[in-house]
């Protein structure tokens, strides 16, 4: 149990000033992901061009893990080609889960202060959930849940 | 007779001097560490401890008693069977039943409800009636009717609560007509704690011809039940929150209507004689306990009756109220901490908001504290969409709780407050 680095000051500030919240007026894919335990929802939008993320926002209601979490993400992302994205969602649902040690060689830079989560099992999908509607915005997928069945790349609506 | 007195008076002197630091004893898991801070267990509405009481009676029947019951004539069997039949006799008294047959066996309230609305729903709801409910239900008696009334084509009418969290019972009167055939009521609320006006509510339902199905989950931990003087048609609880184990839990219901309904699940046990033409079912409370029950967790609740009976249930709530009323006047001088549910009546359940934090992360630090509490829709999202919150956070008491564990708490939301500061 290490609540105390999970809830660290970057995380925490992420919180209160959520970077890229709101709308996209001009959005080509979007996705709206759900976690049922919790009733949290997230709705992402981004705007792709020539497998480029131009632009993404996000906006929704969700703890301070899940929020912190998607502003850091668009973050990352934000200038990024659609397989770096796709890397950086492979390699943080790894993070998360415990099977990528933040010491290993990875691209995810700052997003490693989320490595604490997996000790924290009911969190996890917290932490996860914009990651998945990220996914399936990319793939133009409407819905992403975190019941969804495994955590390969087949996120579809499940609730 | 001596013995019986003796009894009585021992029961009685531990009524009347309620020890806890002797009942905290009782509870091994209270001397528990989380994280090297002593745990502080304000869980219980979702499942109570067990005393060293209930552990040591499942340990001597594992021991010494086991066999499957009803069936051999070795001497282990009839053993099994005696105690497996003594906790029935335990919670017929519990509950104030008439007879011992009226007490089934389930694996717990939702296998209880489940086995009403199979058992007496799908044999006498028909299309065009229908079932009242409450907004306060927890979805265990929400979904079963649901499923009945989707393939019955009946209609599930739903009972209104007022911002206290209190059922509005003249609305309840109001939805009473000629297609009313059954009534599904909540005891106690297990989100809020309201503690319902129920025998006013079966009384009404009784004027009407119509049956009354008590979820009683959340109300036999800290309420005496005694169901003659309710009156009530069905009464269902769960073992796991007095202090007994996982896996069983009882249906209470009228020996009438218990023979009148068809069986819910068929096998072993549950019937008199079987051919491939034909079965004939079993007498009550057999017919309703196919296969072989859960014995040891059966007997442990009986033990867990005796444990909780001791100490008596009166003396259990009057302890408890104390600790609501502490804990209600701790939180209340906390700014920006919103008290979900403050009926007049009820137990030891406080359901709250923290302003701009969501419940995840105030059960996540508070967990850094040692401190235990529920956070979520509570199964009951019904009640969270009337209070227009995704989800609460839920500290429920139980009588081994002390006014410190309360301390904790308020102390635990100061410092949940400080980090989102």
């Amino acid at each position: 149990m290490h609540t105390n680095s999970l809830y660290q000051e970057v995380i925490l500030d992420h919180n209160r000033k959520p970077r890229n919240y709101g709308k996209l007026d001009h959005a080509s894919h979007h996705a709206v992901g759900h976690n049922p335990l919790c009733g949290d929802r997230l709705n992402i939008a981004l705007q792709l061009d020539n497998d480029q993320i131009n632009d993404i926002a996000f906006e929704g209601e969700s703890c301070a893990i899940c929020k912190a979490s998607a502003s850091m993400m668009t973050a990352a992302v934000k200038g990024k080609s659609r397989s770096d994205a796709e890397t950086l969602i492979h390699e943080f649902r790894e993070l998360a889960t415990g099977k990528l040690d933040a010491n290993h060689p990875n691209h995810l830079g700052r997003l490693t202060v989320f490595s604490g989560i997996r000790d924290l099992p009911t969190r996890v999908k917290c932490a996860i959930l914009p990651w998945h509607t990220l996914h399936a915005a990319l793939n133009s997928l409407d819905n992403a849940s975190t019941e969804s069945n495994n955590d390969s790349a087949q996120t579809t609506a499940s609730d | 007779m001596i013995m019986n007195l003796t009894n009585a008076s021992l029961k009685a002197e531990a009524a009347s001097a309620f020890d806890l630091e002797k009942i905290r004893t009782d509870f091994p898991i209270l001397k528990l560490k989380i994280d090297g801070k002593p745990l502080i267990y304000l869980d219980n509405a979702a499942s109570s401890q067990m005393p060293q009481q209930v552990i040591d009676r499942l340990v001597r029947y594992q021991t010494t008693q086991h066999a499957n019951i009803n069936r051999a004539v070795h001497y282990l069997s009839e053993v099994a069977t005696m105690e497996y039949h003594n906790a029935r006799c335990k919670l017929q008294q519990f509950v104030n039943a008439r007879e011992d047959r009226e007490i089934i066996f389930t694996s717990g309230t939702t296998d209880s409800i489940n086995l009403v609305m199979h058992g007496y729903g799908r044999k006498f709801i028909k299309a065009g009636d229908e079932i009242i409910l409450t907004t306060l239900e927890h979805h265990s008696n929400i979904v079963p009717w649901q499923m009945l009334a989707n393939e019955k084509g009946a209609k599930i009418r739903v009972v209104p609560i007022n911002n206290n969290g209190e059922l509005e019972v003249d609305e309840y009167e109001k939805l009473f007509n000629e297609r009313t055939k059954f009534v599904g009521l909540i005891h106690v609320s297990n989100a809020l704690g309201t503690i319902n006006p129920i025998k006013r509510m079966i009384d009404f339902a009784h004027q009407h011809g119509v049956p009354v199905l008590i979820d009683g989950a959340q109300a036999a931990p800290h309420i005496t039940v005694d169901v003659q003087a309710l009156d009530c048609d069905f009464y269902a609880f769960s073992a796991h929150k007095l202090c007994g184990p996982t896996g069983v839990g009882i249906l209470y219901g009228k020996a009438a209507l218990l023979e009148a309904m068809q069986p819910f699940k068929g096998g072993g046990d549950m019937i008199a004689s079987v051919t491939f033409e034909e079965t004939i079912y079993n007498t009550i409370p057999h017919k309703f306990e196919a296969g072989t029950p859960p014995i040891a967790a059966a007997i442990g609740f009986g033990a867990a009756i005796d444990y909780l009976t001791t100490i008596g249930i009166e003396s259990i709530a009057a302890y408890e109220l104390s600790l609501l009323n502490y804990a209600t006047e701790c939180l209340n001088n906390i700014p920006g901490v919103k008290i979900i549910g403050t009926a007049a009546e009820k137990t030891a359940v406080l359901s709250f908001t923290i302003d701009g934090i969501h419940p995840h992360d105030i059960g996540t630090i508070l967990n850094q504290d040692g401190i235990a509490v529920r956070t979520g829709h509570h199964c009951a999202q019904p009640v969270m969409q009337r209070f227009n919150v995704p989800a609460t956070s839920r500290a429920s008491f139980a009588f081994y709780n002390k006014k410190t564990d309360v301390d904790a708490l308020a102390a635990g939301i100061k410092t949940v407050q400080k980090v989102f500061l």
